[in-house]
């Protein structure tokens, strides 16, 4: 038994069914930040002199960093769907072996802000504002390993589709692009609302 | 679906190292903007705006949203519209309230 | 074409033999996962109904040990049989977070959605039926930490099923366990919405337009919009309370708080406001994720019963749309006296009375529908027909707690249980029985046993109104509500606490009229009426192009094309029959 249009896009919506799965999944996590950034503007704009305790100690030149590799990282996903589409497996292998990369740096200099802040004594629990930075850059450092995981699972075992069912393995490159570039989305709204403003 | 040949597709990745490149200056432009003097609420539109900027071009050329199908832009649309909702909601609220919490 | 000449290898291939564990337990079938679900979900309606149970014999004799029961609750729970009060809140709490999340969402949308959706738009299964089984998967783990919640230390979560900070926050262990339930509910939730949305989106079959689809579906995929987008919120808001709860973060917790004595941990500086925002933002959208699947089934079941098309079939879609679109910006109607202030009170209250109308349109449809009819009373149809008139008064009752001003005196009262029970017990789960015993042959091919069905009806319709009714009564004279004596105390309540034992034997006497619908059920499945593929003469693709049960894999022993409307019953040319979607137009 074929489930219709997993491969194949439906005529009428132009859509093969992960696609429109996805977006659909990312609308909700869209929901989720929005949630999230509506608590941060609300506790902001209502918290008294304590709100703000700690945000002087945010690392601003490694969350630059932090932001330039995930958008490297974009990059590199693309460019590995595009080496597919291309017929180059070599070049995919290439492309989101550097995406995975990026992924374990981006979390690397994570763990170092993190690392630092415990060392300063600096805990969610000491400010609202750190309470909601931990929260936020930690809701996502999940989302990271997320992404992590399933491309990691593209790059190894699953890449085997393409010899057997290309374009289904393509479709499964896209979708998961689609997925990491939220992620960056994400953390471009992330990086100025937390560290600069 | 666009880009099929390999011309296009070509093409296409050449965009993406445009758009890349611009997402580095724009961040650059993001911290470099943060060093300004700038009052709260002008300092809050700008950062967001640049936010916006970068957004919208990772979206419209590597989610490759400028040539997708209306059924995703209806689904987005419909979701912008909640997200104001759930974003504006608790502040209004908030604000037009003199009560504590 | 039949699926075999589609696919003409499959007609050579064995199917291997599946495992018992690939087969029943880990199904990737949407049928099996449907049943799954049903019978999950019905087990913690009836679980949430026990909890019920021991609150009423606390509310009509508070301070008597319980018959029975009583010794073995536990000296925690019931010292010498009688009830604590910090066990009637466990109650109180997990009877509403059960019926809701455990019991009717699982029903209406996971068993019923699940079960039949896919095979009213001529699909083989949905779009992805791995996703499904975890779906499921993820939902009883949550389910049983639920249930399991309540052999913590302080037992389970306290603070009513809306878990209220700061008092959510500092109550005991049996919170964080709700908290982590919910985020795996929340998640299996998520799942399926994408799940229901896409199936419905890409895998109709081929002639079967939006405007085709029976109503069901429509409900099933606005449900699925509501479920995918406003969960999320509730998901963040129970990591936030999870944070304040273990990590002494201040979210929600306002500065200076001082309980039993001693100063709250944690900065504060936070907002208990901000969690009732996003609390609501998803529950409100909930309780129209509770109706309309049930509006769904009995659309079906009325549609079939008269044996003529639904009057404004076009009105119940937009309404139906409208309905989804409109609940998401009505939720601070739930906090109309938090101090929130006038200007945003009236933009609620002002939304809230919008959304009713689209709900009456629905409502009037349906009855219109009558009209003209020739009703056939089966026992799915006495379900579908006592639906609307509870849901009226559910609906009617809604009003004065919708308008800012009446909300005043009837917030936090017995008005509001009695309110949105008349909507979810005789108005969805009514809805749920119709559902029950409409598709039952073709899930089983048997046929229920109608005179049992019968009594089930007559005895639960009457019982249920002696619940619900009086609670207006008592709501009105002012009654708090999550009172562990049923407001003894109050010199306001005592004209009507008379009604407390009036409303408990009502509910006793709910539990019993149960006994002939269980029995029914299991027995039927073994020793009911067989059937044909097509009992109750219906025009949906389920009932017309599927055979009772369905082909185990692929639903349907040829894919139907459709050449017509959900409900084309009495047509012109055939005016004591009816035209199954799928029928091929006459030749001229």
């Amino acid at each position: 038994m074929q489930i219709p249009y997993t491969v194949a896009e439906r005529p009428d919506t132009g859509l093969y069914n992960a696609k429109l799965g996805i977006w659909l999944f990312l609308a909700s996590e869209v929901m989720l930040f929005g949630a999230l950034f509506s608590s941060y503007i609300l506790l902001r704009t209502g918290g008294g002199e304590g709100f703000l305790v700690g945000q002087d100690e945010l690392n601003v030149p490694l969350a630059f960093v932090n932001t330039l590799v995930l958008i490297f990282s974009s990059v590199t996903i693309v460019m590995s769907w595009a080496s597919l589409r291309l017929g180059d497996f070599a070049k995919y292998r290439l492309w989101m072996g550097m995406t995975i990369l990026c992924a374990f740096a981006f979390m690397g200099i994570k763990a170092v802000e993190y690392g630092a802040k415990f060392e300063h004594h600096l805990y969610p629990s000491t400010s609202n504002f750190l309470a909601i930075y931990f929260t936020l850059t930690g809701l996502h450092a999940l989302h990271v390993v997320g992404g992590l995981i399933v491309n990691g699972y593209l790059w190894g075992p699953g890449a085997k589709m393409f010899a057997s069912d290309p374009q289904r393995f393509i479709n499964r490159v896209e979708t998961a692009g689609l997925y990491w570039h939220f992620v960056d989305l994400v953390w471009i709204f992330l990086f100025p609302s937390l560290y600069l403003l | 679906m666009s880009g099929h040949t390999a011309e296009e597709i070509r093409s296409e990745i050449r965009k993406y190292w445009i758009v890349g490149f611009a997402l580095f200056l724009l961040t650059v432009v993001t911290v470099g903007v943060s060093y300004l003097d700038l009052s709260v609420g002008l300092a809050i539109f700008v950062a967001l705006l640049i936010a916006c900027l970068k957004g919208g071009l990772v979206a419209a050329v590597f989610m490759h949203l400028i040539s997708e199908r209306q059924a995703i832009y209806a689904l987005l649309l419909l979701t912008l519209v909640f997200f104001a909702a759930v974003m504006l909601g608790p502040s209004f609220g908030r604000l037009a309230s003199s009560a504590i919490g | 074409m039949s699926v075999l000449e589609q696919h003409p290898e499959e007609a050579h291939h064995e199917h291997p033999r599946e495992s018992f564990w690939r087969r029943y337990v880990f199904s990737i079938d949407h049928k099996v996962i449907g049943i799954q679900y049903a019978f999950t979900a019905l087990f913690f309606l009836l679980f949430g109904f026990t909890l019920m149970l021991l609150m009423r014999w606390q509310l009509a004799y508070p301070g008597r040990p319980l018959p029975l029961i009583g010794g073995l609750l536990g000296a925690a729970n019931a010292s010498g049989g009688i009830m604590l009060p910090e066990f009637y809140n466990q109650l109180g709490a997990m009877h509403g977070t059960i019926m809701v999340f455990l019991a009717i969402v699982p029903l209406a949308v996971g068993a019923f959605g699940n079960y039949v959706v896919p095979l009213q738009i001529g699909a083989p299964d949905m779009a992805f039926p791995k996703l499904n089984m975890t779906s499921y998967w993820v939902y009883l783990p949550g389910g049983l930490i639920m249930l399991a919640s309540f052999l913590l230390p302080g037992g389970a979560a306290n603070s009513g099923w809306t878990s209220y900070p700061p008092l959510s926050v500092t109550a005991t262990m049996g919170q964080t366990a709700w908290l982590i339930g919910m985020v795996f509910l929340i998640t299996s939730s998520l799942l399926g919405s994408v799940n229901f949305i896409v199936t419905i989106i890409q895998l109709r079959a081929k002639g079967l337009t939006f405007m085709r689809l029976p109503f069901f579906v429509w409900s099933q995929l606005v449900t699925a919009f509501l479920l995918l987008l406003a969960f999320p919120p509730l998901e963040a808001a129970a990591v936030l309370q999870l944070m304040d709860r273990l990590a002494d973060t201040s979210f929600f917790m306002p500065s200076g708080l001082v309980v039993a004595g001693e100063v709250v941990r944690g900065a504060g500086g936070g907002s208990p406001l901000l969690w009732q925002h996003l609390f609501w933002f998803l529950a409100h959208p909930e309780v129209y994720v509770l109706i309309l699947p049930a509006m769904g089934i009995v659309a079906e079941v009325i549609a079939n019963n008269i044996r003529k098309p639904l009057w404004g079939y076009k009105a119940l879609v937009y309404s139906v749309v409208g309905i989804g679109f409109m609940s998401f910006v009505v939720w601070a109607h739930h906090m109309f006296l938090t101090g929130m202030g006038t200007t945003i009170s009236s933009f609620f209250q002002f939304t809230t009375m919008v959304i009713s109308i689209p709900s009456v349109v629905i409502l009037t449809a349906l009855l219109l529908s009558l009209w003209g009819g020739s009703i056939r009373f089966t026992t799915p149809m006495h379900f579908a027909l006592a639906f609307l008139p509870m849901f009226a008064i559910g609906g009617l009752t809604g009003l004065p707690l919708g308008l800012a001003a009446t909300d005043i005196h009837l917030h936090d009262t017995y008005y509001v249980i009695g309110h949105f029970h008349y909507v979810v017990a005789p108005g969805t789960i009514f809805a749920m029985f119709a559902g029950i015993y409409y598709w039952f042959p073709k899930i089983t091919g048997r046929k229920m046993n109608d005179v049992l069905g019968k009594i089930h009806f007559w005895l639960s319709f009457v019982f249920i109104n002696g619940i619900f009714g009086p609670m207006f009564l008592q709501g009105l004279a002012g009654v708090s509500r999550r009172l562990y004596d049923g407001g003894e105390q109050y010199a306001h309540a005592q004209p009507v606490l008379h009604w407390n034992q009036f409303m408990s034997y009502a509910a006793f006497l709910l539990f019993a009229a149960q006994l002939p619908f269980v029995f029914n059920l299991f027995w039927s499945i073994r020793k009911g009426k067989k059937v044909g593929d097509n009992p109750w003469e219906a025009t949906t693709l389920e009932w017309a192009a599927a055979p009772s049960p369905p082909v185990a894999h692929g639903n349907f022993p040829e894919v139907p094309v459709v050449y017509h409307g959900p409900y084309e019953y009495s047509p012109p040319n055939d005016p004591d029959g009816f035209t199954p979607q799928h029928a091929a137009p006459q030749a001229r």
